[in-house]
């Protein structure tokens, strides 16, 4: 190292510094308005929403929203909406794996009709498609009634008002949600990387094991945690499906402000929805790394 | 002189214009009432709210509540826009607790006529609703349930039930299915209400959450008998679905009118609450709201009807003995108990 080199150094350091504070003040300045709505929207009304649950219907400032969390109740709501979105995304994942695989491996214009027809149920209301299932799963409906014509069974099926229906129905509505990121992931990968394992000896059962499965559990992650997040909030099919046993947690949300009138309370309740979907959002993330990179090496 | 007369005309035809002007302006004094929206809040303006608005010299505009969770808003505004609501009665009773209406003014409004449960000190009921006992006829053909221990009664009455998933009603229900006497109902032995429903459960197919939805149950035959609002059975029958339903053991609730605090037209609400609570209006409700009652015992002085429209009126002399009114101060103390033991029951 020379003496020139020496003295140079701080003059080109403080350049540079200075050419980095100021990209950043310009990528700071470009994104000034998003992140002010961001905080109109989210930030502002999230922090009200926080702020109401510290006090008790009475004005007082107190953890009573909170105790009443702990409630048989309010704990039992949450188990059961633990459960039904597991169980939705589980199920996702079995049906929605195979479409997305298909799609992945056939020429990308017939995948785009085909996803045409996973995204036109997309663009249809919820509500309509809710109800839908209702008529088509009642006792009365269109596929008990198939069912006994044909012969199959003599006494209706009970496929909704209770935890069938609104997991059938819950399933409908989240399909896209899982199939499309993993879609778009699965197209990503490199059919070169399933040749070379071709070319090294591996059955196809094989390539797809060790080399597909494992490169397509990133966008498999993304796909379900999104799933099982917009699951956690789900109230209409729940509530038109589930026969009014199937208690979700924006079921108690919906109750304590509308039958209620407790604003405390419903406050409370999405408060801890959204840590708790914090929580689960961040163990998926750190999950879906550690399965990526073990099934990588494995 | 001529010119100085024409001038005094003049002034004088102005000042009367503008006395007559403000007159109107008193009279026309707009109060927002605020309901549950849909049919009901028609029939009622048609029925209740239109006639006494005209008595009273005011004009009506309508808005729609969302419980009393809206009502709360309103009255923590400040200067709330509405200024009479309608409610049910245990709601009535718990905003009246928390102090978000005018008291009533009971020198103008006549309270004779009233049971003692149908009005309070804030509010005052405006009509009745029934709970009743419904079934499909096409199930039980020779043999159909006639009160809520058939309805508990499983191995003599087998078939798909449903009842509300609020608990208001059910848990009187639940202890008349226990043989529990209807006069000796409140205050609700929940213990005993709750067992009963526990052991109803396996054979409840849904707990319905809206009127239309037990309406759409019975009609489509996904259930085949049911506690259900006697508005919206009476619907289901008009529709030609083979349906009947008994006044026996039903349990009768109160929808009520309220004035919010802080209204700027208080004293026009009275007077309008007033018109509403006469006998002469309320006996408008047998024939223009059959299945619906009114709380005036006087409407059935007043008013003359045929046996068909006394057949119908859930609050007709027949009729209302065969029910019990619900109690909405017990509900009002006891609420947030019941509902949550209530929920965790249906959904466990």
């Amino acid at each position: 190292m020379t003496a020139a080199d020496i003295d140079q150094q701080p003059l080109n350091a403080g350049l540079l510094a200075g050419d980095e504070r100021r990209q950043r003040a310009a990528m700071f300045g470009l994104s000034l308005p998003a992140m002010l709505l961001v905080a109109l929207v989210l930030l502002v009304p999230f922090s009200w929403l926080a702020w109401l649950s510290l006090f008790d219907a009475s004005g007082a400032l107190s953890s009573e929203n909170y105790a009443r969390l702990l409630r048989p109740a309010y704990v039992n709501s949450f188990l059961s909406t633990l459960q039904v979105s597991a169980a939705v995304t589980a199920i996702c994942i079995l049906l929605g794996y195979p479409v997305a695989y298909l799609l992945s491996q056939l020429p990308q214009r017939v995948a785009q009709v085909l996803l045409v027809f996973i995204i036109l149920p997309f663009w249809t209301s919820v509500l309509v498609r809710t109800y839908a299932w209702l008529v088509l799963l009642q006792r009365e409906g269109v596929i008990n009634t198939w069912l006994k014509q044909l012969g199959l069974i003599s006494e209706s099926l009970p496929l909704v008002n209770n935890l069938t229906g609104t997991i059938i129905g819950m399933v409908h509505v989240m399909l896209p949600f899982l199939i499309l990121p993993l879609y778009a992931s699965m197209r990503a990968i490199d059919p070169v990387y399933l040749r070379a394992a071709a070319n090294c000896g591996a059955s196809p059962a094989q390539s797809f094991r060790q080399v597909f499965l494992p490169l397509s559990a990133r966008g498999l992650g993304a796909g379900a945690a999104l799933t099982f997040v917009l699951c956690l909030g789900f109230y209409l099919t729940p509530a038109l499906l589930g026969g009014g046993r199937v208690a979700m947690w924006s079921t108690q949300i919906a109750d304590a402000v509308s039958k209620f009138a407790n604003w405390g309370a419903a406050s409370a309740l999405s408060v801890a929805l959204l840590v708790v979907t914090g929580i689960i959002l961040w163990a998926m993330k750190l999950a879906v790394r550690r399965l990526g990179s073990s099934l990588g090496e494995g | 002189m001529f010119l100085k007369r024409l001038a005094i005309a003049n002034l004088l035809g102005a000042a009367t214009a503008l006395l007559v002007a403000s007159n109107a302006m008193a009279a026309g004094e707009t109060l927002t009432i605020s309901g549950f929206g849909g049919n009901l809040q028609k029939d009622l303006r048609a029925t209740l709210w239109q006639p006494a608005a005209d008595a009273a010299g005011v004009t009506l505009s309508e808005e729609t509540q969302d419980g009393l969770a809206s009502v709360r808003v309103q009255v923590q505004s400040g200067s709330p826009t509405w200024d009479i609501v309608h409610l049910g009665a245990d709601e009535c009773a718990v905003g009246g607790k928390e102090g978000l209406f005018e008291p009533l003014d009971y020198n103008v409004i006549k309270t004779a006529g009233f049971d003692k449960k149908a009005y309070g000190d804030h509010w005052i009921a405006t009509n009745t609703y029934s709970v009743v006992l419904a079934w499909r006829t096409d199930v039980y053909k020779d043999k159909h349930p006639t009160s809520w221990k058939d309805f508990w009664d499983v191995k003599a009455f087998p078939g798909r039930r449903a009842l509300s998933t609020y608990p208001q009603e059910m848990m009187e229900i639940a202890l008349l299915g226990a043989g529990v006497s209807k006069d000796k109902l409140y205050p609700l032995d929940t213990k005993l209400s709750l067992e009963k429903l526990k052991e109803i459960k396996p054979d409840i197919s849904v707990w319905w959450s809206s009127g239309a939805q037990s309406a759409q149950l019975l009609k489509d035959k996904e259930v085949d008998m049911m506690a259900i609002w006697g508005s919206r059975v009476a619907s289901v029958i008009k529709d030609g679905a083979p349906v009947e339903f008994t006044y026996d053991n039903g349990i009768l609730g109160y929808g009520c009118l309220a004035i919010l605090k802080g209204s700027a037209h208080a004293a026009a609400a009275q007077k309008f609450i007033a018109g509403v609570v006469s006998p002469e209006v309320q006996a408008r409700i047998p024939e223009m709201m059959p299945y619906y009652g009114p709380t005036n015992s006087l409407a059935f002085k007043v008013g003359k009807f045929s046996p068909e429209v006394l057949a119908k009126s859930n609050m007709s002399p027949e009729n209302v003995a065969k029910q019990t009114f619900i109690d909405a101060n017990w509900w009002r103390d006891n609420n947030e108990l019941v509902r949550e033991d209530y929920s965790l029951l249906i959904s466990n």
